[in-house]
């Protein structure tokens, strides 16, 4: 376990800003206590100052998980946004897309969102940008990348792909064995 | 493996109380059950002997055979005979009577009576043979003057006639054809309530006799029946009667038998019947009173109710129920004591795959795996150790009552099962978990101070065999005892990491899903010799009182405190919970006297008055140690045993969200099973009321 290095804070940054902006600001300074990132096992855990010290203490081998994980850095130092850290990006995201309840299973299984499950999405989101998707009933599901701008899904066809997915809660029990 | 599966008992099949309304149903019926005269004719309703008639019509005109074409067609004259005929065909039958219905709707004033003589006459007239059972019908009319004087007349009559009758009876209950007719009767005609009694009268009768007959087997007939297949039907007869002569031995018993002969039987019978090893049902034995005993074996056969724990941290139970229900999910609260509990009775979704699950808003979790999390009482801002968390139910609860502050180390031996534990509490948006993979006996070492400790011991499972019934063969007397050692150790090392100076807390709560009282009183009654530690309250206010006293062992009475949970009692998987409190840091120096049975081992040395409970306490390892040193053998023995935590596969989660998924379609019945499927501690007293439960489904919709 160890801190980020610097080009591992901004692969992380830069991934986090996708979806939830400026609001990276909102999870380091935290009115709670000292928050902060750390690396073990190629793995970013996002922990309270308090478990950290409790932490050290356990060997490193022994080490399973701390506190919250994002993500992963692969082989080639990409990182990797994990389905776990969705409890962080939902409150702050700054796109979101809904999706109706006939298509919330489809999404739950893997599947892109195409647009005759489109429930709603938020105006003046432009192409590739990061957005969370949540159920009509305001459930977070997942999140994913908007295939198109807000203005292009209005002239789609119904079977046309809304939103790329990348991380859907159903992953809790279809990856259980590698979540983190 | 299990009774349920063995293909040789089957339930009776045939029409029940709905398949009557079907017509249709019964004439086919009629046509496979043989007709059978000499029943029918006892106590049958004048409306009941119409159709019983009519039926026997039909069940003949299927007969092939000359005999039953004569009959035919004799009955078939009768049934065109006006009333004068009547009184012919009464002629020929002599002393007979009977009533039709025209005359039982005017004569009421006699009716009973005269009903009950009426049934006298037609077993007489069965003991004669040559009458078939319609010809009842022929006796009509020519009542109206005898009403009276068979109301006046004296019982005598009817005291002569009862051994008639009771043996009519007998050749009945001997007979084993299944007399459907008889029963629809018993539903059908309550004037017939008075006679039904001295039925049962007689049939209680027949009970004592049957019971007195039951006889211990001999060596030979036992020989004989192992040498067979057993037949569950008669094992399951015998054990029953056995109890019941057990339970009134100097009565009952059988002169030149021993209590231990009787015993004996039923350790063998039980073993077979419920297909438990020899070992464990006379552990059994030896732990519950007989009267409890069965009622132990068979909760063991159905599984208990699937409950969920709705997760606070993300919702509240009342949204949570609502958003269920409308999935189609058929659900209740658990209880009183929880206010996170729900139980559900039936689902049309899997309910461990629904959005709502996936979204962490709840965890699917047996009712007892809840009580030693209330029992240790977390509060906020605590260190709290869970040494044996897999598949971390318990740690998201502790981690809910906490409210995400503070921190929990959720350590496991077994790394497969950590799997689940990281998934869940992701799920479940705890976040002030570190998860660690270590030895639970290393942990001083590895880590102490911490205010409370909750020891969810790896156990022999006994209490769960509803959910992993390979417990009832393949655990024997060396398994238990692998496991009490390894309770032993655990929960010294559990003590030793609690800080006792700590000012919340202080606390370890140990607890098992086993029902040896080896496992759980003895270990904690070895804790509280070696260690500074005495049993509190666990502030659960139902469950049973730990044992104080055990066949030859004899425990602290503070033992009472701890509390037992059993399937039979409680319907939630067998269960120990013991509360214990550390008053102080040092470790007692080994004990000698073993028999000092009183206070827990104050002659402590006090060398160390206040170390710091985070620093490593050399003493107590060093015996460790030394210990470890002596016995290699057993050491390698446990750490083998560690793995084998039985209480539930690391992927039990999924398990049961199959488990759901295959009971989706069942699901068009709707019917809610009965309240016994709700795990009911306390019994009737703790129950939610019917209404309160309609107050909760009406708030949500």
């Amino acid at each position: 376990m160890r801190p980020l290095t610097e080009e591992e804070t901004r692969a992380l940054f830069e991934k986090l800003s996708k979806y939830i902006g400026e609001n990276i600001q909102l999870l380091i300074e935290r009115p709670d206590g000292a928050y902060c990132f750390r690396l073990h096992k190629d793995r970013v855990y996002y922990l309270s100052e308090r478990i950290l010290k409790l932490a050290t203490n356990v060997p490193r081998q022994n080490l399973i998980s701390l506190g919250t994980c994002f993500g992963k850095f692969t082989k080639t130092q990409k990182f990797r946004l994990h389905i776990t850290a969705l409890d962080y990006l939902a409150p702050y995201a700054k796109y979101k897309v809904w999706v109706k309840p006939s298509a919330e299973q489809s999404f739950l299984y893997g599947n892109h969102v195409l647009k005759s499950g489109l429930g709603r999405i938020t105006e003046s989101t432009s192409q590739y940008q990061g957005v969370v998707v949540y159920s009509m009933a305001d459930v977070p599901l997942g999140f994913g990348v908007a295939a198109k701008s807000t203005q292009e899904c209005r002239r789609m066809d119904p079977m046309a792909i809304v939103v790329f997915h990348q991380a859907d809660i159903g992953e809790y029990i279809r990856h259980e064995e590698t979540l983190t | 493996m299990g009774r349920k599966l063995d293909p040789a008992r089957k339930v009776k099949r045939g029409p029940g109380r709905k398949a009557r309304k079907q017509r249709g149903a019964e004439e086919e019926l009629a046509g496979f059950l043989p007709p059978d005269p000499d029943d029918n004719v006892r106590k049958l309703s004048s409306h009941a002997r119409r159709r019983a008639a009519k039926r026997r019509i039909k069940s003949v005109k299927l007969q092939t055979n000359k005999n039953s074409r004569v009959l035919q067609k004799v009955q078939a004259a009768k049934n065109l005979l006006s009333e004068g005929a009547n009184k012919k065909a009464k002629l020929q039958v002599g002393h007979q009577a009977g009533f039709s219905d025209e005359n039982a709707s005017w004569l009421t004033p006699g009716k009973k009576r005269a009903r009950s003589k009426e049934d006298e006459s037609a077993a007489l007239s069965d003991s004669d043979g040559n009458e078939g059972p319609w010809e009842s019908d022929g006796e009509e009319g020519s009542m109206d003057g005898m009403v009276d004087d068979y109301g006046a007349s004296s019982s005598s009559d009817e005291e002569e006639l009862l051994p008639i009758e009771k043996a009519s009876r007998k050749d009945k209950l001997e007979g084993e054809a299944f007399n459907e007719d008889d029963s629809e009767d018993e539903e059908e005609s309550p004037p017939h309530q008075q006679e039904e009694d001295t039925d049962k009268d007689a049939d209680l009768q027949l009970n004592v006799e049957t019971d007195e007959r039951f006889v211990l087997p001999s060596g030979q007939e036992i020989e004989k029946e192992v040498a067979q297949a057993p037949d569950l039907q008669l094992i399951h007869q015998r054990i029953k009667d056995n109890i019941e002569v057990l339970q009134d031995f100097s009565t009952k018993r059988e002169e030149g038998h021993s209590r231990q002969e009787y015993l004996s039987l039923l350790r063998r019978d039980l073993a077979a019947y419920y297909s438990y090893s020899d070992f464990l049902i006379g552990k059994m034995m030896d732990l519950f009173p007989l009267s409890e005993l069965v009622d132990f074996l068979e909760s063991n056969e159905v599984p208990r109710p699937v409950t969920l724990r709705t997760n606070t941290l993300k919702t509240r139970r009342r949204d949570l129920a609502q958003a269920l229900i409308n999935r189609g999910v058929n659900l209740d609260p658990l209880g009183k004591w929880s206010k996170t509990g729900l139980v559900v009775y039936d689902s049309s979704v899997p309910i461990g795959a629904t959005p709502e699950y996936l979204a962490g808003q709840y965890m699917l979790q047996g009712a007892s795996s809840l009580l030693p999390v209330m029992a240790l009482a977390p509060q906020e801002n605590e260190r709290i150790l869970d040494m044996c968390c897999a598949p971390g139910g318990k740690t998201s609860y502790i981690a809910q009552l906490m409210k995400n502050t503070g921190v929990i180390l959720a350590n496991d031996s077994n790394a497969d099962r950590l799997h689940s534990v990281v998934g869940n509490l992701h799920r479940l948006g705890v976040t002030n978990t570190v998860v660690s993979h270590c030895d639970g006996r290393q942990f001083p070492k590895v880590l102490g101070g911490f205010d409370r400790v909750l020891l969810d011991a790896p156990c022999s499972g006994t209490g769960v065999i509803s959910k992993d019934p390979t417990v009832k063969t393949n655990k024997d007397e060396k398994d238990i005892l692998r496991c009490a050692h390894l309770q032993k150790e655990l929960i010294l090392s559990a003590i030793d990491s609690v800080n006792a100076a700590s000012e919340t807390g202080g606390y370890i709560v140990y607890c098992t899903c086993s029902v040896m009282v080896e496992e759980n009183e003895w270990v904690v009654d070895y804790a509280l010799k070696k260690r500074n530690v005495r049993l509190v309250p666990t502030g659960l206010d139902f469950g049973k009182e730990g044992f104080t006293r055990f066949k030859e062992r004899r425990f602290h009475p503070s033992l009472k405190s701890t509390r037992r949970f059993y399937p039979h009692t409680h319907n939630m998987d067998g269960f120990f919970v013991a509360k214990l409190k550390k008053f102080s840091n040092a470790i007692p120096k080994a004990v000698k006297d073993e028999e000092s049975n009183g206070e827990p081992a104050v002659q402590a040395e006090e060398a160390s008055s206040a170390p710091a409970a985070a620093e490593p306490l050399p003493q107590g390892r060093k015996q460790v140690a030394l210990k470890a040193a002596k016995k290699p053998t057993a050491k390698q023995g446990l750490s083998a045993a560690t793995p084998t935590k039985a209480k539930g596969s690391p992927k039990g989660d999924k398990q049961k969200k199959q488990a759901s998924v295959s009971r989706q379609g069942s699901f068009q019945k709707r019917t809610r099973p009965s309240k016994a499927a709700r795990p009911s501690p306390g019994g009737l007293k703790a129950r939610p009321t019917h209404s309160k439960k309609r107050k909760l489904h009406r708030g949500h919709q």
